[in-house]
């Protein structure tokens, strides 16, 4: 069995000039930054706050945040590891506002029980997004991770859906590497544990309404 | 290797950061423990499900909006720091 491969490249070399550049009053190549990296902004903000007004508002809140402190980046670290702090930030303010009775925090390490051990041992389909729509995939998907803690859905889009590695989200996060890799790890299986509901085999054939049964 | 041994493993074997040794043995516990051979396998999907998915993708409409929105609040703050 393969180890995954991360879909996101390198940033171009160029980065680093064009930051220079905003750095020296050059509007222009900060909207290069814009158009470069606004996709994955609102990703990992929609992501985050589960909320598209939300995500919509952390876009234009964190990239006005990036703009006004880029004398304080140094260039010790990409800029986009540096963006996507400022874009973590953002967003947790975000839900913290619209959920104040929760507390929420990267810090938790929130111990459900056994939410690690994985229950449902079924093989899924061998294509399993392909019993589904692309809209009611995207239902499913979207669903099953708004059940997760906020710190680990926020592991989870910065190494597997963007491509950060663990060292870049543990310092995007302020996290320690070990703190990094135990979220990653019951993000992945909590997650894996709730879309087998929907992608398992069906002994019956065609039945879509595994997601009904309980475990 | 028991199953929880290889539960803990899961993510640094997933993500091929293992030395050759803890490899080899997580394989041979794959190899007759079918049910961390699909909790593996589906783990692994799982996360490419969510990769490809193109979920929370930015429309095109919404993107234009909002850049300009941002670029135009840049250009204020550069004006109001120039005067």
């Amino acid at each position: 069995m393969g180890t995954i491969q991360p879909k996101v490249s390198e940033p171009v070399s160029d980065e680093l000039a064009l930051v220079q550049a905003a750095k020296a009053g050059d509007v222009g190549a900060f909207e290069d930054l814009v158009r470069r990296y606004d996709r994955n902004v609102f990703r990992i903000a929609q992501h985050i706050t589960q909320n598209r007004e939300d995500a919509e508002d952390v876009v234009q809140d964190a990239f006005l945040k990036a703009y006004g402190n880029l004398a304080q980046f140094q260039g010790q670290s990409k800029f986009y590891t540096w963006l996507v702090r400022i874009v973590v930030n953002e967003a947790l303010m975000k839900l913290r506002r619209r959920r104040p009775e929760r507390m929420v925090s990267l810090d938790e390490d929130v111990k459900t029980e056994d939410d690690s051990v994985p229950r449902e041992v079924a093989d899924w389909s061998p294509n399993p997004e392909q019993l589904y729509s692309q809209s009611e995939l995207h239902d499913i998907l979207s669903r099953t991770i708004q059940g997760l803690p906020p710190s680990f859905r926020t592991v989870f889009v910065l190494r597997d859906v963007e491509g950060l590695s663990t060292e870049e989200t543990a310092e995007a996060l302020s996290l320690s590497i070990p703190a990094v890799k135990s979220r990653l790890l019951r993000a992945r299986l909590q997650l894996r544990e709730r879309l087998s509901r929907f992608f398992q085999k069906r002994k019956n054939g065609g039945d879509r309404n595994g997601g009904d049964h309980n475990q | 290797m028991k199953c929880s041994d290889f539960l803990q493993e899961l993510t640094n074997y997933l993500d091929g950061v293992l030395d050759a040794r803890t490899k080899a043995e997580l394989e041979d516990h794959l190899a007759w423990c079918h049910n961390c051979y699909v909790v593996c396998d589906t783990t692994k999907k799982t996360i490419e499900i969510y990769r490809d998915s193109q979920l929370y993708e930015l429309p095109d409409d919404l993107r234009t909006r909002l850049r300009t929105a941002i670029m135009s609040k840049c250009k204020q703050k550069k004006a109001e720091s120039s005067s």
